[in-house]
C-alpha cells in the first residue's frame, strides 16, 4: 500500500527546484552556499530509512498521529449533498498540522549540527510547533512575528514563551507574515555559520517547498489509507484551505495522480477579491513574481512592488503561496476557489454548533466551500475536508468581529 | 558604452593609483528631485562610480537604514519609470562616471528581462546588482543584458567558498563586489585586515576590480578598504544622513554631500 502512494508519476520538483515555471532558488550570495547544503543534507535524510523511522515514531508518541478521519454527519444533512469526512488535523499535538513539519525539520537541523533555530509565523501555530519541537530537543529558539500578529493571537505568543521561545515582534511593513519572513532572512543572512532557518510553509527556496511538502504528505496518505477502510474507495474530492499551502499540499500530493479525485484549493478573499489590496488570493487575484526565494504568484501593484493584502486569519494573511500550488493551478489539476472573512466567520460559528468542533479560522475558509462542493459531488459522494487547525487561538478575534465582548457574555 | 564606462573609469583609477569612491543612494529618498542633486552633488564630492538603489517593498537583505530609505521612496510614490528617468538626467548631466542600478528580482521580472535591459541601456546604467538572483537563476537575465551592453555585478561574500567563486564570476563584467560581512547592510563594521586575503583571492579568481561594502562606516575605515581593494562602497551612512536630516528638517543633500566629501578624501588619500 504504501509502495503504490510513494510513486507518483507526478515527480516535482526538479534538481533546480522547479515546479514546472515556479520555484528556484532566489536568495542572496550570502545564503546560496547555505542554502545549497540544506539542500543536500535534504536530499540524504530523505534516503535514509532511519531517518524516517524516528520522523515517524515522534509523530505517533509525540503528535499523536495517526489523525482520525470523521464523518462530520450533521455538516453533511446540513449541505444535504456528497458525505463530509474530516481530516482531524487540529487534534495533533499542539493543535494544528504544523507539527508534523517542525518534527521533521528539527531532527533535520539537528543532523547538520545547528545549534539556533529561527522561525517565522502568522497565526503563531507554526510559532508553537517550532517552541515546541525546539523545548523538546533543548535548542534556543527566536520566533519572528509581524506585530499585527502579535496582538491577534496572544494566547499563541504566550504558549510560545512558555516553552522558552524568544517571540521577536516584526513592527515592519503592516507587522503580518511576509514582514516576519524577511525579518527572520535577515536573522539567518547575519547568523549562517550556526542557525536553522525553519520555515513553516511549503514555500520560499529550494528545497523548502518539497521538504515542507514531503513532511506534510503523511497527511494525504493516513487520508488515503481512512477512506479507503473506511469508503472501500477514493474520495470524490479533497479540499483544503491555502495560504502558504502546506497542510492543501500534504493533503493533495498523494492523489495527485489519482485523476478520479478532484482537488480544490480556498483561498482567502478577505473584503473580497474587487478590493484592492483587500484580501490574500494569490491565484486568483495576483500574478507570477518572484519573493522569499521562490518564483510564484504573488499579490503585486503594476511595478511589482508586494501588497500586504488583508485575510481575518492571520496564517493566511500571505501574499505569496507555494510554487507547487502555482503549478497545479497553472496546469489545472488543482482547481482554486476562495471565501471572504465573513464567509470564514459564518463556517467557524456554524462547525462549533453543528459538529461540536471549533475550527481554526484558517479551516474554515475551506469549510465555507464545502457546501458548494458537496452538491457540486452530490448524494453518494465523498469528501474529504482537512481541518487543519483548531480554532481556540481564535476566539478573540472571532467574538471582536461578532461585536461581542468576552467580559460581558 | 555601458560596460567600457566601467572599464575605463577603472583604468583612470589604476592609472591614479587610487580606488574608487563607489557611493549609493536610493532613487526617491526622499524624492526624485533631491535624488538628482544628489546624484551631481556625490559626483562634485568625489565619487567615482555611483550605485543608484531602485525601492523594493520587501528588501530581505538590507538593514534598518536601507529598508526605512526603501520604504521613504515608495511612500513617495517612486516607480520603475522614474528611477530610469532619475538615471537618464544624470546620464545627461554626467558622461563618465558608472551609474549601476542595485534592487531586488521582482520589479525586473514584473518589467520582463528584455525590457528591463532596455530600459537600463536607454538610461545610461552600466550595470546592475539584482541581490537575490543567484548565478542559478540568471541565465536569462544576463543574455538580456548582454544584449543590451549592461553589466551584471555579483554581490561574492565571506560564505562563498572557492568552487562557487567560480560559479559566481562566469559571465561577470566591470568589477566584482565583495560583501565583507555575512549580514545585512548597514549594521556590522567591517574588519579591514580579515578581508585583505580575501580580496587578492577573489581579485585573481575574478580577474576584475573587486570593490568591497556593507558596514563601512567611518573615512578611516574606508580609506584601509582603499589600499586594499579596488574601491570602497558607502550606502547606510549615506542613506542614514538623509534619514537624519529629514528629522531634523535641514535640506538632505547639504549633510549628505559633507559625509560624502569626507569620505572621498579618506579613499584618494589612503594610497598616498
Amino acid at each position: 500500500m504504501d509502495d503504490a502512494i510513494l510513486t507518483n508519476r507526478y515527480n516535482m520538483p526538479d534538481a533546480k527546484g522547479r515546479f514546472g515555471e515556479f520555484g528556484g532558488l532566489y536568495v542572496p550570495e550570502t545564503l546560496m552556499p547555505l542554502v545549497l547544503e540544506l539542500g543536500e543534507a535534504w536530499a540524504q535524510a530523505k534516503q535514509d530509512q532511519a531517518f524516517w523511522a524516528e520522523y515517524l515514531h515522534l509523530l505517533k508518541y509525540f503528535v499523536g498521529r495517526p489523525s482520525p478521519l470523521y464523518l462530520a454527519e450533521r455538516l453533511t444533512e446540513h449541505f444535504g449533498g456528497a458525505k463530509i469526512y474530516f481530516k482531524r488535523e487540529e487534534l495533533n499535538h499542539t493543535g494544528a498540522h504544523k507539527i508534523n513539519n517542525c518534527i521533521g525539520q528539527i531532527l533535520l537541523a539537528r543532523r547538520m549540527g545547528r545549534t539556533r533555530i529561527i522561525a517565522e509565523t502568522g497565526a503563531g501555530q507554526h510559532g508553537v510547533a517550532s517552541a515546541t519541537v525546539c523545548a523538546k530537543f533543548d535548542l534556543p529558539c527566536t520566533v519572528y512575528m509581524g506585530a499585527l500578529d502579535v496582538e491577534r493571537q496572544k494566547p499563541n505568543v504566550f504558549r510560545m514563551q512558555l516553552m522558552g521561545t524568544k517571540v521577536h515582534p516584526v513592527t515592519n511593513g503592516n507587522g503580518t507574515l511576509k514582514d516576519a519572513m524577511n525579518e527572520a532572512l535577515r536573522d539567518w543572512v547575519t547568523n549562517v555559520h550556526d542557525t536553522y532557518y525553519m520555515i513553516g510553509t511549503a514555500a520560499g527556496m529550494h528545497p523548502y517547498p518539497e521538504m515542507v511538502r514531503d513532511f506534510q504528505t503523511i497527511i494525504g496518505k493516513e487520508t488515503r489509507q481512512q477512506i479507503l477502510e473506511a469508503e472501500g474507495r477514493l474520495p470524490d474530492a479533497v479540499i483544503a484551505c491555502v495560504g502558504g499551502g502546506s497542510n492543501a499540499i500534504g493533503m493533495f500530493h498523494p492523489f495527485i495522480d489519482d485523476e478520479s479525485v478532484k482537488i480544490v484549493g480556498v483561498e482567502a478573499a478577505g473584503h473580497g477579491l474587487d478590493v484592492y489590496n483587500g484580501h490574500a488570493a494569490s491565484l486568483n487575484g495576483g500574478r507570477p513574481g518572484v519573493l522569499h526565494g521562490n518564483r510564484t504568484y504573488l499579490l503585486q501593484d503594476e511595478d511589482g512592488q508586494i501588497l500586504e493584502g488583508h485575510s481575518i486569519s492571520a496564517g493566511l494573511d500571505y501574499p505569496g503561496i507555494g510554487p507547487e500550488h502555482a503549478h497545479l493551478f497553472d496546469t489545472g489539476r488543482a482547481r482554486y476557489v476562495y471565501a471572504t472573512d465573513e464567509e470564514a466567520l459564518e463556517a467557524f460559528q456554524l462547525t462549533s454548533r453543528l459538529e461540536g468542533i471549533i475550527p481554526a479560522l484558517e479551516s474554515s475558509h475551506a469549510i465555507a466551500r464545502l457546501g458548494d462542493l458537496a452538491k457540486e459531488i452530490g448524494k453518494g459522494g465523498v469528501i474529504v475536508l482537512n481541518l487543519s487547525g483548531r480554532g481556540d487561538k481564535d476566539i478573540f478575534t472571532v467574538a471582536k468581529a461578532l461585536g461581542q465582548q468576552m467580559g460581558n457574555l | 558604452m555601458s560596460v567600457a564606462r566601467i572599464d575605463a573609469r577603472f583604468a583612470q583609477l589604476k592609472a591614479e593609483n587610487r580606488a574608487a569612491f563607489v557611493s549609493y543612494i536610493m532613487a526617491g529618498d526622499p524624492d526624485l528631485e533631491t535624488s538628482f542633486d544628489l546624484l551631481k552633488g556625490l559626483v562634485k564630492a568625489g565619487a567615482d562610480i555611483i550605485e543608484l538603489g531602485f525601492p523594493f517593498s520587501d528588501p530581505m537583505a538590507e538593514g534598518p537604514i536601507i529598508q526605512l530609505a526603501a520604504e521613504r521612496s515608495l511612500k513617495n510614490g517612486t516607480r520603475m519609470a522614474d528611477v530610469f528617468a532619475l538615471a537618464s538626467r544624470f546620464r545627461e548631466a554626467d558622461a563618465e562616471t558608472p551609474l549601476i542600478l542595485m534592487g531586488y528580482m521582482n520589479p525586473v521580472e514584473n518589467m520582463g528581462y528584455p525590457a528591463f535591459a532596455e530600459a537600463c541601456a536607454k538610461a545610461g546604467v552600466d550595470g546592475v546588482i539584482v541581490v537575490d538572483c543567484p548565478p542559478e537563476e540568471a541565465e536569462r537575465l544576463i543574455d538580456a543584458l548582454d544584449a543590451a551592453d549592461v553589466a551584471l555585478i555579483r554581490l561574492i561574500t565571506p560564505t562563498s567558498d572557492d568552487n562557487r567563486l567560480k560559479t559566481l564570476v562566469k559571465r561577470t563584467k566591470g568589477f566584482v563586489y565583495y560583501v565583507s560581512v555575512a549580514g545585512v547592510t548597514g549594521v556590522k563594521e567591517a574588519d579591514a585586515e580579515g578581508i585583505s586575503e580575501a580580496v587578492a583571492h577573489v581579485r585573481e579568481v575574478a580577474k576584475l576590480p573587486v570593490v568591497v561594502g556593507f558596514g563601512i562606516k567611518t573615512p578611516q575605515r574606508a580609506a584601509e578598504v582603499a589600499r586594499i581593494a579596488d574601491g570602497s562602497v558607502v550606502g547606510s551612512v549615506l542613506v542614514d544622513a538623509i534619514a537624519k536630516s529629514l528629522l531634523e528638517n535641514s535640506p538632505s543633500s547639504t549633510k549628505v554631500l559633507e559625509t560624502a566629501s569626507l569620505l572621498a578624501q579618506a579613499v584618494r588619500n589612503a594610497r598616498n
